[in-house]
């Protein structure tokens, strides 16, 4: 009896959400008597065997193909799925990422087994046979469902930041896969990347000032972009922003957009409507600043000032700078 | 070129979602409903691909009879032709309703064609289930990429950009394929005048399936613990603005 652990890597390079699934997988498998396994996918994520054995995992699957050097959902797809079969593992646990999803839904559907994705918690009286309670998120976590995962084997991914990482180091054996891969998966690899230039994202960022439909413009976005500079932080959006063609989306805060976990979000003319929040309520600490005192946002926010962020915002700089001398 | 694409009728929450006394449902009792947020924008990207190359979209959904509302909202804005596959509850698990699409998307081939592509949301907004589209495209034999920001024809060949955390992926897709597109890939249009009178009078063609019930089952829905939160306020108007540096002081991010 096993729960298998999905391994995300990028080109060998571990995803840290793959740490958390580890942890999960290593913590539902104790409670089933059941063993922790891990799949990787490619030969240039091999050595990632030993982060899963430090986890726990005492048996690595090392799913080979000479095509498998880049990320590709339905090679991956197809290569986990062969392993699964193989293996036939109680449960299966991916990532919570754009990836993570991706490749337990190809699985899902090679196998035609159900799969739910974003869970934030499994059933602890759980063994075996029965089918698998979960809870997970839906509305991008801003609703919760209790459902059940009924099928020989359970696939699912588990919602990004639910688990912390916690080692248990464990000795681990590598079991080489080799695995057939035809014509009709090898069509969406990667085949070309621009790499990210290194700076501030809004998803990295200590500082996101963000504005919403009550800055008006695009132009009255120019203060939010001084302060955003004065702090080393960026400018964030709503979705209200974004469908006004203000700001790109790039810039969008929520449920659709960027999920961030800042320091401190400073909501600038933002209501707080709930797909917004969902993006923003990871951050340590949320200022609003708001005509409407009653507004969403002001009431979950743990600090607000109330006013016109015309004038607050320029004011808050000029403080600053004031005291920077 | 002729372009399908799927689309799911889901509430439009504004500040907080309830949920019905029962726990089994959202309570759409003073909520409006729309097109999924990834979905509007795949129905903008397939209206703009046929302005650049020629052909026609046609847009899919599967869910009540009032999701006509979304499908003509779809037209409004440029889709030529609508399908509405009735289910009488609000929707159905993953795996039954990719068996139910891909049998239409099948039928509908057989009569008229080949789709050259076939456009989803990148996950719904409501069930954020992250897999109709990948097991639709898998039972059709097509190629699929999810969480497209970009999506152009070079010959017959789908070009899909997409993010991650290294940097912009580029896919090429072979057509006849399938793609799963993310919001912010374009800026869906408002419908024009014409397009209004189109959606009024556009006739949308029914096409009852069905798909074996899947192993997902929804049990109930809960609200998450609420946020309890005794809101601080610093002050009112610019003369805050003291206030607040001290707060950032003290929070270490203004040194």
């Amino acid at each position: 009896m096993s729960v298998l652990a999905v391994i995300e890597h990028d080109r060998g390079t571990i995803a840290s959400a793959s740490l958390g699934v580890l942890t999960a997988a290593r913590n539902l498998a104790t409670q089933m008597g059941a063993s922790l396994e891990a799949v990787t996918v490619g030969a240039n994520a091999d050595s990632l065997a030993t982060v899963a054995a430090q986890y726990g995992a005492t048996v690595v699957h090392q799913a080979h193909h000479a095509a498998l050097t880049d990320f590709g959902p339905e090679a991956w797809g197809e290569a986990v799925a062969q392993v699964v079969k193989k293996i036939s593992p109680q449960v299966v646990i991916g990532t919570g990422t754009e990836r993570g999803h991706e490749v337990i839904a190809q699985v899902a559907a090679r196998l035609d087994l159900p799969a739910s994705m974003n869970c934030t918690e499994f059933d602890s009286s759980f063994t075996e046979i029965q089918p698998l309670k979960v809870v997970r998120a839906r509305w991008g976590g801003s609703l919760l469902e209790q459902a059940e995962v009924d099928a020989p084997i359970k696939l699912v991914t588990l919602a990004n930041h639910t688990v912390e990482a916690v080692e248990s180091p464990a000795s681990a054996a590598n079991m080489v896969h080799e695995v057939e891969l035809n014509d009709s998966v090898m069509h969406s690899f990667v085949q070309d990347r621009v790499e990210r230039v290194a700076g501030v994202t809004l998803a990295t960022a200590p500082v996101v000032v963000s504005g919403g439909r009550g800055v008006g413009s695009a132009e009255a976005f120019a203060p939010l972009e001084e302060l955003a500079g004065l702090l080393g932080g960026v400018v964030g959006c709503s979705r209200a922003v974004t469908n006004n063609g203000w700001r790109n989306h790039t810039d969008q805060v929520g449920q659709t957009g960027t999920r961030i976990a800042p320091d401190i979000y400073i909501a600038c003319g933002i209501s707080g409507a709930i797909q917004h929040w969902v993006g923003a309520m990871a951050s340590k600490n949320i200022l609003a600043i708001n005509t409407d005192k009653e507004a969403n946002i002001v009431t979950k926010a743990g600090y607000a000032v109330i006013g016109d962020l015309h004038k607050i915002v320029p004011a808050i700089s000029e403080e600053i700078r004031r005291r920077r001398g | 070129m002729n372009i399908l694409v799927c689309v799911k009728r889901v509430p439009a929450p504004g500040a907080r979602i309830n949920i019905t006394e029962d726990g089994l449902a959202v309570d759409t009792a003073f909520l409006g409903f729309t097109v999924s947020p990834h979905e509007e924008c795949a129905v903008e990207q397939a209206v703009q691909l046929i302005e650049k190359h020629g052909g026609e979209v046609t847009v899919l959904t599967l869910g009540p009879v009032e999701a006509e509302e979304q499908l003509r909202t779809a037209v409004s804005v440029g889709a030529a032709k609508a399908v509405l596959v009735p289910i009488s509850e609000s929707d159905w698990d993953p795996q039954r309703t990719a068996q139910a699409i891909a049998s239409v998307i099948t039928d509908l081939e057989n009569a008229n064609g080949k789709f050259d592509l076939v456009l989803f949301g990148n996950e719904s907004a409501d069930s954020c289930g992250y897999q109709v589209g990948i097991r639709v495209a898998l039972k059709l034999g097509r190629p699929m990429v999810n969480g497209a920001k970009g999506l152009d024809i070079e010959g017959n060949v789908a070009k899909v950009r997409r993010e991650s955390d290294a940097g912009q992926e580029i896919y090429m897709l072979p057509m006849p394929s399938a793609v799963g597109v993310k919001e912010g890939i374009n800026l869906p249009r408002y419908p024009t005048m014409k397009g209004r009178l189109a959606s009024k009078k556009v006739e949308i063609s029914r096409t009852e399936s069905t798909g074996s019930v899947g192993g997902l089952k929804m049990i109930q829905l809960q609200r998450p613990p609420e946020r309890v939160s005794n809101t601080q306020i610093l002050g009112t108007g610019p003369e805050a603005a003291s206030a607040v540096v001290d707060l950032l002081e003290e929070l270490g991010v203004f040194k």
